[in-house]
């Protein structure tokens, strides 16, 4: 089924990572990304390593769907630690035709794999702990200073939450017309690329027709309760910030604060 | 007869292992004979699509096992294609799938799929395209011109033409107009007395059903509460009701009134019964005529 993707999806609980800010977690998420790639000795990797350990236990979803998100990106971070392993300067502890592997190489491929997987583990807290409406409702509200230089804003984060609207809408769609040309006999596992593009076409064309349809439908939808844009226009649901999102705040600032003490006292280990 | 499908401790459950997981079909188990006319009724969400998607292989059951003519269809997943063939499936909204440039050829895509060629695909698709009421000369336009009822039969059609043994509509007058359902439903009728196969209707109308079917699978839950004959199934009133179902109108007048002490059959299922049933009673009485 096309919907078993981990990556990217939302699961709906009750944890503090949940309850938190979704613009906090944005900022959060920023400043985390930030301070990973700022991390140049091993003490420091361990801090922000704990850091990430403690807000993936914090979030309350099973271990099984962050190994699920990782597996997504496995290829790549295999591929870039391996240059990083073969590119490194020094001496050299072991060689082989062109390949040769120094300290300075190890500590690259670790570093950059750690790295990226802490960044792809806090994406996808981020994303199973923020419902996509919370999320555009923060992009909305962290962007609006760009309304000075007429930045459509609220027509963006409108435009987005539309999309991230019909995203589960159209997979479903998606699921049931292929079901529905299968059910004709159309076969799209076997045969060439261009057999197999050609195959595509019985789920593509109908696919099309309905998210206009829907693109239309929601228009309407949308000018019968009077729609005319961001102006002036309140909201249901307020977000506040609260005690925890400071405490949040305070934790990324204690580790920013003890990777750049690491940073600044011990020696870099690339 | 022959038994053509039979299920055996079937069961589906979406989305294991998630916290989304859910029991959508659950231990059951029934034989289908050749020819026969099944109505298939349960509530929103009693997993009867589900249970059809599964008698053609779209879905795979997490158990069980599903014998089409005797064998197993997952025996060899390779060949499931062919099981689509054999058990023909109308989905729910079936003109959404229309996607080719005329509707001649968009009928055709099953047939074709299904290796029919030449002068044997042209009459299956004029065939079909009779049996569903299409004119001729709508076989030429886009699809995406016709009228909503139009694109109904053009899908049905599509279906009809790769000749299935077994034939699965789920809810195909849904959204209709009374007379297009009306039509539609008597065309079903036709095709199954003229092609002898078998049928499954899922609807929600229960008049249509009692109308029709010769047996009704009843769901509820995920699990398969009732298989009875139509009469046996609307007579149990309240058993029915307890499913969140109904049984038609004139079989609860009929009911009703034998509850008030009149000598009616019990299981009525259509107004003409019903009439034949109240005129000797009426005349009787010296109240007609």
């Amino acid at each position: 089924m096309v919907r078993d993707v981990a990556f990217g999806q939302y699961f709906p609980a009750d944890s503090v990572m949940h309850r938190l800010d979704p613009r906090a977690k944005i900022l959060l998420f920023i400043g985390y990304i930030v301070i990973i790639f700022c991390t140049f000795n091993y003490v420091s990797l361990a801090i922000t390593t704990v850091f990430t350990a403690l807000f993936l236990i914090l979030s309350r979803i099973s271990p099984v769907f962050y190994f699920k998100s990782l597996k997504v990106i496995l290829v790549i971070v295999i591929i870039t630690s391996l240059l990083n392993l073969f590119y490194g300067s020094g001496e050299e502890l072991w060689q082989w035709w062109i390949f040769k592997i120094t300290l300075n190489g190890i500590n690259r491929a670790v570093f950059v794999t750690v790295r990226i997987v802490c960044l792809i583990l806090a994406s996808s807290c981020l994303t199973f702990t923020t419902s996509p409406t919370e999320l555009t409702d923060a992009i909305e509200r962290l962007m609006k200073p760009l309304k000075v230089i007429h930045f459509p804003v609220h027509e963006i984060a409108m435009m987005m939450s539309l999309a991230l609207r019909f995203v589960p809408t159209l997979l479903d769609e998606t699921d049931k017309i292929m079901q529905a040309q299968k059910a004709r006999g159309a076969d799209m596992e076997s045969g060439n690329l261009i057999k197999r593009v050609k195959a595509m076409l019985p789920i593509l064309i109908p696919l099309f027709v309905s998210a206009f349809r829907r693109a239309y439908d929601v228009a309407t939808a949308m000018e019968c309760r009077c729609y005319r844009g961001g102006a002036g226009r309140t909201r249901m649901k307020q977000i506040h910030m609260a005690g925890r999102d400071t405490a949040a705040f305070a934790a990324l600032g204690l580790v920013i604060g003890g990777v750049i003490v690491c940073n600044i006292f011990l020696p870099a280990a690339i | 007869m022959s038994c053509v499908l039979e299920l055996k401790n079937i069961g589906f459950t979406y989305g294991k292992g998630t916290p989304f997981e859910k029991r959508a079909v659950d231990n059951v188990s029934l034989h289908i004979e050749q020819g026969e006319f099944i109505g298939v009724i349960g509530h929103t969400g009693s997993g009867k699509s589900t249970l059809m998607q599964m008698l053609n292989g779209l879905i795979r059951p997490t158990d069980g096992q599903v014998l089409l003519d005797g064998r197993d269809i997952w025996a060899e997943p390779k060949k499931i294609r062919q099981v689509r063939f054999k058990v023909g499936m109308v989905f729910q909204y079936p003109e959404y799938q229309l996607f080719e440039e005329t509707v001649y050829k968009d009928i055709a895509f099953g047939a074709q799929n299904c290796g029919l060629q030449g002068d044997a695909l042209d009459r299956a698709i004029r065939d079909a395209a009779d049996f569903t009421g299409l004119p001729p000369a709508l076989l030429d336009k886009s699809p995406f011109d016709l009228s909503g009822g139009e694109k109904r039969r053009a899908a049905i059609a599509g279906i009809i033409a790769m000749n299935p043994e077994v034939l699965v509509l789920d809810e195909p007058t849904a959204g209709l107009d009374p007379m297009g359902r009306e039509v539609l439903l008597s065309q079903i009728v036709r095709y199954h007395k003229e092609r002898h196969n078998t049928v499954l209707l899922v609807t929600h109308s229960m008049e249509d059903i009692a109308r029709v079917a010769d047996r009704i699978m009843v769901m509820n839950k995920g699990r398969l509460a009732l298989f009875e004959p139509t009469r046996e199934v609307f007579r149990k009133g309240d058993t029915l009701r307890g499913y969140g179902l109904q049984v038609p109108q004139i079989t609860r007048i009929m009911q009703d009134l034998r509850r008030r002490g009149l000598d009616v059959p019990e299981g009525v299922l259509t107004v003409d019964e019903a009439f034949a049933a109240l005129l000797p009673l009426l005349q009787k009485e010296g109240k007609l005529w």
